[in-house]
């Protein structure tokens, strides 16, 4: 596996410590039959609470340390089902085929004897983001399959009283090679769960795996393309009602008023409910339609609040006010500015980025069901400890009452590390007796989603004869996401270390650098995480400044780079891989240009080019992406081809097309009418991924093709222009204009 | 009280004639498999077939629908060979990521693969491209599209 | 529909200096255009149902009503560049904000003439000119009606009319000049059902108030009566009987299926002011006064204008049949495709088919491109009909105008001509 598909956490500053003190601490919990080895799942920032694990997990044996949190289990049944129970959720980007993969290579199964479910919240913060669930579950898995496998091995070995040394395992079968002796892995379950766990279980060879590095085929696909796969919007819990929402258009407004009886009146209408800060109501029905006529039916009223001004300007003027005055300086090297002052050539470009929404195909949604001795939440969410906590705070239940069950989730891209529905939803189902699943319209998914930061960049740089870089500096202005989102891991100077991926985190080097960050919250918006994150807004940053800079220089962009990544053997691989693949140093068909960008953001190298033809200004058709990776050892090829070109297209969407943008506080696009998402026949006509064979520990690769986005493709169509492109989207109004002017 | 033709069953439901197909689809009958993106048949997600023409249930009121005969990607028959050859073709090509889209890109290409047994990038691309997907699968549709059609041949 | 037809055709096109022209000029000849003062009788007692049915015959809720506000309400705001925003007030039986005050006289004189109760002229925005055509008895049937609405104290912002369109008694001039007319007794020459028809095309239906183009001064011009008109930049296609410009080619049925249901197959579906005057109005009158209508307009004499002139094609069927070779094309089939098919019939419904329609192309694609820039949205029995704008996001005003040109050469023979001009102006006037 391969991958992540969404996004989200900080940065790999502190990316997870899945040390082998935390990946040994596996226990035997089964019983009944049953091994059921339990194993802490590293996450981003795991560890805080120690709650005992819920009981609906199985017959457990309370034989764990006090501060032992499993939150990851692999159960082998005495029928010889093998299952896997996950903390982290599968959103697309291929966890669960991946996982069963490390799963059964070490175990010595078939991937079709694995079974999943999702893990309840556990111990600590489980998140699914920021590109981590490989790199997070790289070695426990193995270690955790391991584990099991010699247990097994050594159960099968004394009852036949034989040595484990001459066993083998295949298909969930411990074979005796010199007898030809067998048993099946649920016949010595019980006893295997009766025996130490191994603290160093012996990994296979790498060059030895059948199934780690060998494409293998999603282990969700089937069900997915018969329909029955089932995301949070399908969740049917018997007696459910539906509900739909209105929140106040306007961050910060309230309820000014509403026809209920008008509402009431409508065929299906159950209840009109209002939330606790009277800033949201819901409309509840016997099914979707009936609620959202109720909802058009109640005519809202609102007070619009503080907010009422914000406008989109109002936005970017305060990010540009940022480019001047004091900042935090978050990382610096020499004196970048002196240098830059004295310096006989020097180069300052500014970028602008705007606001996101997320838009995954599967709006928002949550179910549940409040009861007075419990709460179950059915919903996709990439962070489900939250999802539960707020539950606990919300009703005043424990914890052991509060039940959180994940379900596949329609596109996460970072939308759902927000768990602000699930608390919506919590707040609605306490008001009534059954369970109530709360949908939102898609004009309330994007109009009241949380939203990626707009920023502003500025980068200066003094120049040697040759027209490379002697000294750097950088301002970032914009909101520091991290402080909202997990106060703690804003740094004491208040910076947010998500904002140096692919910033001060890149495959160069200068000579004296200076970062700045200027901290400016969004009016009136709730900003947080976007697939790619610090690397989206980063990399179309330093990518287009050095662009910027090799075309200044008159030098080629690629031979620009390699100049500049001598001392990077992973990195100048990708960018000599991808150059040779895409034809860079051949003539171009008439008409189309190319570009380039390199980055190394989640642990992982890239290097991509675009080739764009531009029947003119603001018409732009890409006929083909070439992309280098270097993820370190690849656990399935095919799936991290697959988000390679899914990152790819999804960062394209935004880069070609979206901008949010506010009027009198209120955000304007509303539906896929006015939100522009990148189609089939305006997708590359062709996105060809070479991977680089690598023994390093693997990286991320969800959100690596979506950074690599916008600066590949604005660097194709500069070349293309003969103009260049500082601000997103590349086919704005905005930009036109500047275009006219430029030409 | 309106009757429906769906999946070769009728099935009688109370609701008003302005319902949308997908509300009754998931909400009345139970059926989940045709999934809401947008509700303006933007995206695609809904769709399902309707005398065998694609259409998309969001945008569908029941009221219009009469005795035209419904089919969901529930009650597609798996050993139809079109059906088969598209099933297959996705999970050999591992088109899907996230999945949700999915269910409205098959029934739109089984509705294609039955009126263009073999058709080029550009009759795919004319027929699919009313079908979002934000994972972005597109070249694996188009390519698990070709590969059906290979395997019908 | 976001502005009112009549009012900004009246004012939004009148040159300030022709108020002036208006004033000065016009006096001297005044008394000639003074109607002959209705006869009244003695008044019936109100029949309620007539006034609920002749209250959608004159549409009146859609004017009166906000934008998603309580029916009758009033608040709708007609904004008018260069001149103001006037609102439509509140004629819910409230004492205050409402017309609940006001005796049945007042009711019909306002109506009827144009003239509020404390003496102040109305713009004809209010169309009372058409509405004069209706008897008192009518008008007080409409006031019974009204009378049973529920109350609203929503209060009617006022205007903010500029000077001088703000002199409200300039009005006196222009209503010598154009009206109001006067209730008129049947043609006996004609048919009991064209004489109906004439009663709701010419009275409550208003039709040429968006279908007669204006004279100088702003009144109907009757010797072009109905022969489409130009109205906040939609076209109000030409309802005369002229085979290739008009109606006539038209059924008999056809007409009855549009203006009952607002689509009939081969001349697609009312969008924009149509659409609302379909959805709330002529949907609700019975088949025998939709037919006296199609019986009326038959008999209005032809007129032949370009601007309605518009030869379609039949493209190819089916999903696979879009060409994708120009940004138009695939424009269509991402964005257009979801509702209508290759060939131009609807994928859901009949109301997304739009072989035939005039608004495909004809007078420039005037109307394709504002229903691509405003969206419309029309009630009918199975719900509202949506086609959204696409205006605000990702789609630029040259991937409208490319939407556009496309629709018209792949649908029809016309020759698209400065489209992006075509979607910017739509957009600045929206």
């Amino acid at each position: 596996m391969t991958t992540r598909a969404t996004t989200g956490t900080p940065a790999p500053a502190h990316a997870p410590a899945h040390t082998a003190a935390q990946a040994s601490r596996r226990q035997v919990l089964g019983a009944g039959g049953a091994l059921l080895l339990a194993t802490l799942w590293p996450t981003p920032r795991s560890g805080r609470a120690q709650p005992a694990p819920h009981p609906e997990q199985g017959l457990l044996v309370e034989n764990t340390p006090a501060a032992f949190a499993p939150n990851a289990y692999i159960r082998i049944a005495a029928d010889n089902r093998i299952t896997l129970i996950l903390p982290n959720v599968e959103m697309g980007q291929g966890i669960y085929t991946g996982s069963v993969m490390l799963l059964a290579e070490e175990l010595g199964v078939d991937m079709a004897q694995v079974a999943i479910e999702a893990a309840p919240p556990g111990g600590g913060a489980e998140i699914t983001g920021g590109s981590t669930s490989v790199m997070t579950e790289w070695l426990p898995l193995r270690q955790a399959g391991a584990a099991a496998r010699s247990m097994l091995v050594q159960a099968a070995a004394t009852r036949w009283q034989a040595n484990p040394a001459e066993c083998t395992t295949r298909s969930a079968t411990i074979i005796h090679t010199p007898t030809g002796r067998s048993l099946s892995f649920g016949a010595v379950a019980a006893q295997a769960a009766t025996l130490p766990v191994p603290q160093k279980p012996t990994l296979k060879d790498p060059s030895t795996y059948t199934l780690v590095g060998h494409a293998q085929h999603r282990v969700d696909s089937v069900a997915k393309v018969q329909g029955r796969a089932v995301f949070g919007m399908d969740i049917q819990v018997p007696g459910q009602k539906i509900g739909t929402v209105a929140a106040c258009p306007v961050e910060g407004g309230t309820l000014g008023g509403m026809n209920k009886a008008a509402a009431l009146a409508i065929r299906g209408v159950q209840a009109v409910l209002v939330n606790a800060q009277n800033n949201t109501v819901c409309v509840v029905a016997d099914h979707y339609w009936a609620a959202r006529k109720g909802l058009r039916a109640l005519k809202l009223h609102w007070h619009d609040g503080p907010n009422a001004h914000i406008n989109t300007q109002t936005i970017y003027e305060q990010l540009h006010d940022g480019l001047s005055g004091p900042a935090i300086v978050a990382n610096t090297k020499g004196d970048a500015p002196a240098i830059i002052a004295h310096a006989h050539a020097t180069y300052t470009a500014t970028y602008q980025q705007p606001l996101l929404a997320h838009a995954p195909m599967e709006p928002i949604n949550c179910t549940a069901h409040v009861r007075p001795d419990g709460c179950d939440i059915w919903t996709g969410t990439q962070i489900a400890d939250r999802a539960r906590d707020t539950a606990v705070e919300l009703t005043g239940l424990p914890k052991d009452k509060v039940m959180v069950h994940c379900q596949y989730i329609g596109g996460g891209f970072g939308r759902r590390l927000e768990h602000e529905y699930v608390t919506q939803c919590v707040d609605f189902a306490r008001q009534v007796p059954y369970p109530l699943k709360i949908i939102w319209s898609r004009e309330e998914d994007l109009t009241r989603d949380r939203y990626r930061p707009a920023y502003v960049d500025q980068m200066s740089a003094a120049l040697d004869d040759k027209g490379f870089i002697t000294a750097l500096t950088h301002r970032i202005v914009g909101p520091a996401v991290v402080a909202r989102w997990d106060p703690p891991e804003l740094t004491k100077d208040g910076y947010d270390e998500d904002l140096s991926v692919a910033t001060v985190i890149t495959p160069y080097s200068y000579p004296a650098y200076r970062l700045e960050f200027a901290r400016r919250e969004a009016p009136g918006i709730v900003t947080a995480w976007w697939r790619g994150v610090g690397g989206t807004r980063g990399l179309f940053v330093v990518e287009g400044f050095i662009d910027e800079l090799a075309q200044r220089a008159g030098a080629d962009p690629v031979a620009y780079r390699r100049a500049m990544l001598a001392q990077n053997p992973r990195a100048l691989a990708v960018l000599d891989r991808v150059a040779q693949e895409a034809g860079w140093n051949t003539p171009l068909p008439p008409g189309r240009a190319r570009g380039v960008a390199v980055q190394f953001a989640f642990g992982s190298y890239m290097a991509s080019i675009a080739e764009v033809e531009m029947p003119d200004p603001d018409n732009v058709i890409i006929h083909r992406v070439c992309a280098a990776v270097d993820c370190g050892r690849v656990i399935n090829p095919d799936q991290v081809i697959s988000q390679i070109e899914g990152g790819l297209i999804f960062g394209f969407s935004a880069a070609l097309y979206n901008e949010i943008t506010l009027e009198d506080g209120r955000v304007q696009q509303t539906n896929f009418n006015t939100w522009r998402v990148m189609r089939m026949n305006e997708a590359p006509r062709k996105i060809d991924v070479f991977l680089i064979p690598s023994t390093e520990d693997p990286g991320g690769i969800g959100e690596v093709g979506t950074a690599a986005a916008a600066p590949v493709l604005a660097n194709a169509m500069a070349a293309a222009q003969g103009r260049r492109y500082r601000t997103l989207p590349l086919l704005s109004a905005r930009n036109a204009a500047a275009g006219k002017e430029q030409g | 009280m309106l009757s429906l033709n769906i999946n070769g069953q009728p099935h009688q439901v109370d609701v008003d004639p302005d319902t949308p197909l997908l509300w009754v689809l998931r909400d009345v009958l139970g059926m989940n498999a045709t999934k809401f993106g947008c509700g303006i048949a933007q995206c695609g997600a809904c769709t399902v077939h309707m005398n065998g023409r694609a259409v998309r249930a969001c945008n569908l009121p029941v009221g219009l629908i009469g005795e035209q005969p419904i089919s969901t990607l529930e009650g597609v028959d798996p050993t139809d060979p079109v059906v088969k050859a598209v099933q297959a073709a996705w999970i050999a090509l591992d088109v899907v990521q996230c999945g949700y889209c999915q269910p409205g890109q098959i029934m739109a290409a089984i509705a294609l693969l039955r009126t263009a047994p073999h058709p080029t990038d550009e009759q795919i691309d004319s027929a699919l491209s009313a079908n979002l997907c934000r994972c972005g699968t597109y070249m694996r549709i188009r390519a698990a599209v070709h590969h059906a059609a290979g395997a019908l041949a | 529909m976001r502005n009112l037809m009549h009012i900004s055709s009246f004012l939004s096109g009148m040159p300030r200096a022709l108020c002036g022209a208006l004033v000065g000029g016009v006096i001297g000849a005044a008394t000639m255009f003074v109607p002959a003062p209705h006869a009244h009788a003695t008044p019936l007692p109100p029949n309620v149902e007539n006034g609920r049915y002749l209250t959608r015959a004159a549409d009146c809720e859609v004017c009166h009503t906000a934008e998603g506000g309580t029916p009758y309400a009033g608040g709708r705001a007609f904004s008018l560049p260069g001149i103001g925003v006037m609102y439509a007030p509140n004629i819910t039986p409230d004492k205050t904000a409402g017309i609940g005050a006001w005796t049945d006289e007042q009711f019909v004189s306002a109506v009827r003439k144009g003239v509020s109760p404390h003496g102040k002229r109305l713009y004809p925005a209010m169309p009372y000119p058409a509405y004069a055509r209706m008897s008192d008895k009518d008008v007080r049937d409409i006031r019974a009606y009204l009378a049973t609405l529920p109350p609203s104290s929503q209060k009617t912002p006022a205007n903010t009319i500029h000077f001088p369109f703000s002199i409200r008694s300039l009005m006196v001039f222009w209503n010598m000049l154009n009206g109001p007319a006067a209730s008129y007794a049947d043609d006996p020459a004609q048919s009991a059902e064209w004489n109906r028809g004439r009663y709701l095309v010419e009275g409550p239906g208003h039709c040429g108030d968006c279908h007669t183009p204006r004279t100088r001064t702003f009144g109907l011009d009757s010797s072009r009566a109905l022969g489409g008109n130009i109205i906040n930049g939609w076209r109000a296609y030409n309802l005369t009987s002229d085979r290739q410009s008009g109606l006539g080619a038209w059924s008999d049925a056809e007409l009855a299926q549009y203006l009952s249901t607002g689509h009939a197959d081969g001349h697609g579906t009312a969008t924009g002011d149509m659409a609302d005057v379909v959805g709330h109005s002529l949907r609700y009158l019975s088949a025998q006064d939709i037919h006296a209508m199609v019986v009326y307009l038959r008999s209005i004499p032809p007129l032949h204008t370009a601007e309605d002139m518009l030869e379609g094609t039949t493209p190819p069927a089916g999903d696979a049949a879009l060409p994708q070779n120009t940004r138009g094309a695939r424009l269509y089939a991402s964005t257009c495709a979801g509702c209508h098919m290759a060939d131009g019939t609807g994928r859901q419904s009949s109301f997304a088919t739009i072989t035939g329609a005039r608004s495909l192309g004809a007078d420039n694609g005037r109307n394709l491109v504002q229903v691509l820039v405003q969206g419309s949205g029309m009630q009918t029995a199975t719900g509202v009909q949506i086609m959204p704008h696409f205006v605000g996001g990702g789609l630029s005003d040259r991937d409208l105008a490319d939407i556009a040109s496309f629709v018209m050469t792949h649908f029809t023979t016309a020759t698209p001509h400065n489209m992006e001009q075509a979607v910017q102006d739509a957009k600045r006037a929206n």
